[in-house]
């Protein structure tokens, strides 16, 4: 292991952090990404590729990075596929790579690469074709545990994530020279600024570069920039945050970093948070991102990104390699070799593809010449030079730098499919003028490339973008800082010899794949990505896209405008799921609601069911009982014997007021309630247009022009959303006012034929069958005077009412009705007996309002008016819909009464084909009844009124059960009524 | 009121509301407060206004909220508000406001549909931003709207800059207790 630490950088050299790689101890700096540590200690091997497991080490310094992917932290904590190139340092860091086997060094899967002349583009298409069957269990399970990414730890992430909004006139995406600028200007003009980065330390390339703004060093202008901002309180300053995507409407999307670089995240706070950020307008400051040359065996570590060598010697103090050469077709590409040499690196050429410019003095500078190869197992031993006459040289280095020129980092700027536009004086790309309403590059990204470019389009854009708001920001005298003309000859990749020259590192596409392609006719640039999967890999093609569409140009002999471009999609690097799911997990996937009993219930033992959101009691098992057909049957003939209580609290209540009110509830009910009188309740059902029935419930007239409407629980927002929209839509010319009191009341049933007697003895008005008839409802007081509403309603076909009492008070009305019923042996009944009760009486709920069933199939077409129009009225005329042999709701007994049935099956003749054919209908509900002793169901059957007394077969495909069933009324208990006006 | 038996229970499900502070902040179960919606019926506007006026309730513009004696208010939607009064002179509030309005808006009792949770505390912004998409910012002492937090549809009313009034879905109090603290514990 050899120490590569050079002076200078802006890493914290007092402290030292202790990390470990694929098990080795090693030491780093605050201040260090896990790849500038490595290289520091003389570590170049990062990874495996993907598909060959060639060695791999970073090409680049930053999130562009294809080859240095590894696994973070250990344990539920194991993270997949993340970036040591951004991945900061932190005393603990456990680092792992991954892709390989048995080690990094030695990976048996390497023989891909031997193999590789079977691998090449559209290998899978052609060769896994035969059987067809075999792709999904045989094939494709062998090639992704070959060739693949990460392994997930497959336990549940241990730690929170949260998700936030913010707001800001101006948000700036980038920190470096371009976006300092732009938020100093805004910033001072007073404007909400939002600047957010990707990377811990702001500045950009000035950290990473020698340049001198303000005579002084850029570092040094970025860190005294950024103490000034943070002085400002309307500027936020947003480290380790990354804009993933521009959205719509001005709203961005954004994952900060909170606790990546600590190896547990402190109590109580989020590794991450996804920000939704609402920017009135945007500044794209993103810089920009080098590309490669693609020459044979480009891939070897200790190949890099030119701009990433000497950030590395710049920023973080490291020599990637001792004897160093350059490789470049451009003037950016000369930096590096002076500013390494400056470092005190040997430098041993730099090879300039171009013929023309100046020499770089200290060092050969070759001039018109290529590498066309390299040497090195692990890591690179030399490179092969051919001269501009032709000749061929070796030379010995560990290092190489290489410069195809700068992309300006639009990948935001085509979100909404704006096309970038080619630049032929920065040979690059540049953002669409078309791209994201309210977003403007600046700086690199827009191809500004001189540091006083990015300075200056930085303010003069955030100038422009708050006079857009009606701002006015002053423009700020601009520090001094290069401005050197982008000085480049294109040169995409050597033509030389038959080896591999990589493009796509990450997904191992090369020049050859690209040529295989041409020559299979997948030209155009869209077939170019899928067939060979170039920019297709986690990093989304940041350093290969160009460079590959290049290729395909040159071999067209088209341009590369003409050849075309893909164009990015969000998120701009990967997003842990974690920070997508934010709060919304385990327990608190979404919020429960409580009814007005729970505690009492809770108390009891109840055992709860979700309902939607809400927890119900389900029933409420007594000591001894250990089946819960033992609790829901007790509930059921107790209540029948004599009286049960039930919070019905969940279901929705609607008031709905004015002078227009029955009018209104005509017409989105089938049936009619203008006529209603005040004080009396009726059964209301809600057709959706189409004449389907959408909900079912009671409506009550409490006055003149004031209902309270009741839906089903699980109905009760769709409904109001419904009324809302026709108030507001259909109708607006009624006078008719609505709210959601679904909360504000705790309902209880109060059902048997002792109710009345119970409940006499808490309200105190006289409730007698003459004072308060069956269907009869009003305001009335409990308990000496509390304000309550009583209704007279059955759903169980028993003596019934409905009791509400202001919900903080519910608790209290429980205790009381149990109290009150002791002596009556009264029982507190759950949605078990609930529905036990509902499907012996004949009544509908959710299994029968299926979103597909008609007033007619439920035996309630009478229900229908025809003397109004109502919503659905016309549609549920129609003659599909209305015909005789249609399905009808039916009571279903077994047989033999020791037979169970299953809810689902379908009803068949007797001896007919289990077929689709000869389906006649189903069985929706299904309950065992206490007071028949056996099991019974309702059913839609195919002209089920006319066939009461025949025997079906209920056959369920699926539980592989059939049951001899005899059809009968859906009315089981009391199908006079009598019990109800009792 | 009349006098009856029955003993009320808090939204968080205790007999006397809640009060958990974590770091700066401090979140309070607000128990004495009676709703009642007021909605203005078609083409009465006029007579609302008059009405309102003569009784001392403020019918606040959209997005704002009004406080006072007895009466406090928050709009709700177009001729549409929340009145607030406290709860023991007025728990009954919808008895006590129709005749006040007589036929010209609909009164209808929210008290109990609803628990408000007031959030105290230097930086409410820090909080707030990690729960829902209120610019509190921008939107002082006097602002009120309708959010959504943690999938529940709130209301929230800026009482001062330090402190904050959300009024959310009764049955679901634990949650957004627990949205709140939690939020709390992260921002702080």
């Amino acid at each position: 292991m050899t120490e590569r630490r050079i002076p200078g950088g802006q890493i914290d050299r007092s402290r030292t952090l202790r990390f470990t790689f694929d098990g080795l101890p090693y030491t780093g700096h605050p201040g260090d990404t896990l790849a500038s540590a490595l290289l520091a200690n003389g570590v170049q091997l990062m990874g495996r590729s993907f598909k060959y497991h060639r060695p791999r080490g970073p090409i680049s310094a930053g999130s562009e990075e294809p080859n240095a992917i590894v696994e973070l932290r250990s344990g539920a904590r194991r993270e997949p596929n993340t970036r040591a190139t951004v991945a900061e340092l932190f005393d603990g860091l456990v680092a792992t790579s991954q892709n390989r086997w048995p080690s990094l060094k030695f990976d048996a899967m390497a023989i891909n690469d031997r193999l590789s002349p079977f691998f090449a583009a559209g290998f899978y298409y052609k060769t896994f074709m035969w059987p067809a069957s075999f792709w999904e269990k045989i094939y494709e399970p062998i090639i992704r545990r070959a060739a693949g990414l990460g392994s997930l730890s497959t336990e549940a992430d241990p730690d929170d994530y949260d998700k936030g909004f913010l707001h800001c006139d101006l948000l700036i995406i980038g920190a470096g020279p371009a976006g300092l600028s732009a938020a100093l200007t805004a910033g001072r003009a007073g404007a909400r600024v939002i600047l957010a980065d990707e990377d811990f330390r702001m500045g950009g390339r000035l950290n990473a570069e020698t340049h001198q703004v303000a005579q002084g060093a850029g570092a040094d202008w970025a860190t005294l920039t950024v103490a000034e901002l943070r002085t400002m309180p309307n500027v936020r300053l947003m480290t380790r945050t990354t804009v993933l995507g521009a959205m719509d409407h001005g709203i961005y999307a954004a994952v900060e970093r909170v606790s990546d670089h600590f190896s547990v995240p402190v109590a109580g706070k989020p590794r991450q948070i996804l920000w939704r950020i609402y920017a009135t307008r945007a500044i794209l400051a993103a810089g920009a991102i080098e590309r490669p040359i693609a020459f044979e065996n480009n891939d070897r570590p200790g190949i890099m990104l030119a701009g990433a060598l000497r950030a590395y010697a710049n920023r973080w103090g490291v020599a990637v390699g001792t004897r160093v050469a350059v490789f470049t077709n451009n003037d950016d590409g000369l930096r590096t070799a002076t500013d390494l040499m400056a470092a005190g690196v040997t430098v041993a050429a730099i090879i300039d593809t171009r013929v023309g410019g100046r020499i770089v003095p200290g060092t050969r500078h070759i001039k018109g010449a290529e590498v066309i190869d390299t040497t090195g197992r692990l890591g690179l031993s030399g490179v092969t030079i051919r001269h501009a006459d032709g000749k061929v040289e070796s030379l010995s280095v560990n290092a190489l730098g290489v410069s195809g020129g700068w992309n300006p980092n639009l990948n935001l700027s085509s979100h909404h499919r704006g096309r970038p536009v080619w630049n032929d004086d920065i040979a690059a790309f540049v953002p669409p003028l078309d791209g994201v309403a309210g977003l403007t590059a600046v700086g690199a990204a827009a191809g500004a490339m001189s540091t006083h470019a990015a300075l200056a389009t930085g303010a003069a854009q955030a100038v422009q973008a708050l006079s857009a708001l009606g701002m006015n920001a002053p423009a700020p005298d601009l520090p001094l800082a290069e401005d050197a003309p982008v000085e480049i000859t294109p040169h995409w990749y050597v033509h030389s010899g038959k080896g591999r020259a990589w493009i796509d590192q990450q997904n191992d596409v090369t020049v050859k794949d690209i040529k295989l392609a041409h020559q299979e006719n997948f030209v155009s640039v869209e077939h170019l990505k899928r067939y060979t999967t170039l920019g297709m890999a986690t990093d989304q093609g940041k350093t290969s896209n160009v460079l590959g569409l290049a290729v395909m140009a040159e071999l067209t002999g088209k341009t590369i405008p003409q050849t075309g471009t893909t164009i990015y999609r969000p998120p701009y690097t990967p997003v842990a799921m974690g920070a997508l799911a934010g709060r919304s997990r385990g327990a608190e996937f979404k919020p429960t609601r409580h009814t007005p009993s729970h505690v009492w219930a809770a108390e009891q033992g109840a055992v709860f069911v979700e309902v939607g959101m809400w927890l119900r009691t389900q029933w409420l098992p007594r000591p001894g009982e250990t089946t819960w057909r033992q609790s829901v049957d007790r509930e059921v003939s107790q209540t029948r014997r004599s009286v049960g209580i039930c919070d019905v609290t969940t279901l929705g209540k609607i008031d709905i007021q004015g002078t227009d009110a029955g009018a209104f509830l005509d017409r989105v009910y089938a049936n009619t309630f203008s006529s209603l009188a005040v004080g009396k309740v009726r059964y209301g059902l809600m057709l959706r247009e189409d004449g389907i029935v959408m909900d079912d419930g009671t409506t009550a007239r409490m006055g003149t022009n004031e209902y309270v409407m009741t839906t089903t629980t699980a109905n009760a927002v769709p409904v109001f959303r419904h009324l809302e929209y026709c108030r507001q839509v259909l109708w607006p010319d009624m006078d008719v006012q609505l709210i959601s009191t679904t909360e504000a009341w705790a309902q209880f049933s109060v059902a048997g034929p002792n109710a009345r007697k119970l409940l006499q003895k808490l309200v105190d008005q006289d409730i007698a069958n003459e004072a308060f008839p069956y269907m009869a409802c009003g305001a009335i007081t409990v308990c000496g005077g509390l304000r309550a509403r009583l209704f007279r309603i059955s759903f169980s076909g028993e003596l019934a009412y409905e009791i509400a009492v202001p919900t903080r008070y519910g608790d209290a009305m429980i205790r009381a009705l149990v109290e009150a019923g002791r002596e009556f042996d009264a029982v507190v009944y759950g949605t078990e007996a609930l529905g036990v009760m509902r499907v012996e009486k004949g009544h509908v709920a959710g299994n029968e309002l299926n979103g597909q069933s008609t007033a007619l199939n439920m035996g309630l077409g009478k229900m229908v008016s025809k003397k109004k129009d109502a919503i659905g009225m016309v549609l549920s005329q129609r003659d599909g819909l209305t015909r005789d042999d249609g399905l009808r709701i039916v009571g279903v007994r077994p047989v033999d009464p020791t037979h169970s049935l299953t809810a689902g099956a379908h009803f068949l003749r007797p001896g007919a084909e289990a077929v689709a054919e000869n389906d006649d209908g189903w069985l929706t509900s299904v309950v065992f009844s206490p007071n028949l002793g056996h099991a019974i169901a309702l059913g839609y059957l195919k002209n089920g009124t006319a066939r009461l007394g025949e025997r079906l077969r209920a056959v369920n495909l699926l539980a592989k059960t059939e049951v001899e069933v005899e059809i009968v009324s859906p009315h089981f208990i009391d199908p006079e009524g009598d019990r109800l006006r009792a | 009121m009349p006098e009856h038996s029955l003993k009320p229970l808090c939204p968080l499900g205790h007999a006397a509301p809640e009060t958990v502070t974590v770091g700066p902040v401090t979140v309070t179960e607000v128990v004495t407060t009676a709703l009642a919606s007021v909605a203005t019926r078609r083409g009465r506007e006029d007579d609302v206004a008059r009405a309102a006026a003569g009784a001392g309730i403020p019918l606040p513009l959209p997005g704002a909220a009004q406080d006072g004696a007895p009466y406090g208010a928050f709009w709700l939607g177009p001729d549409q508000w929340m009145v607030e009064a406290p709860f023991d002179s007025h728990e009954d509030i919808a008895a006590i406001l129709r005749p006040v309005f007589g036929d010209a808006a609909s009164i209808t009792e929210q008290t109990d549909a609803w628990v408000r949770l007031d959030v105290t505390g230097p930086d409410l912004p820090a909080l707030f931003e990690r729960l829902c998409n209120f610019d509190l910012r921008r939107h002082g002492p006097g602002s009120a709207t309708r959010t959504m937090m943690e999938h529940l549809g709130c209301y929230m009313v800026v009482r001062a800059t330090d402190t904050v009034s959300v009024i959310g879905p009764r049955s679901s109090a634990h949650s957004l207790h627990h949205a709140l603290i939690t939020a709390a514990n992260s921002a702080f």
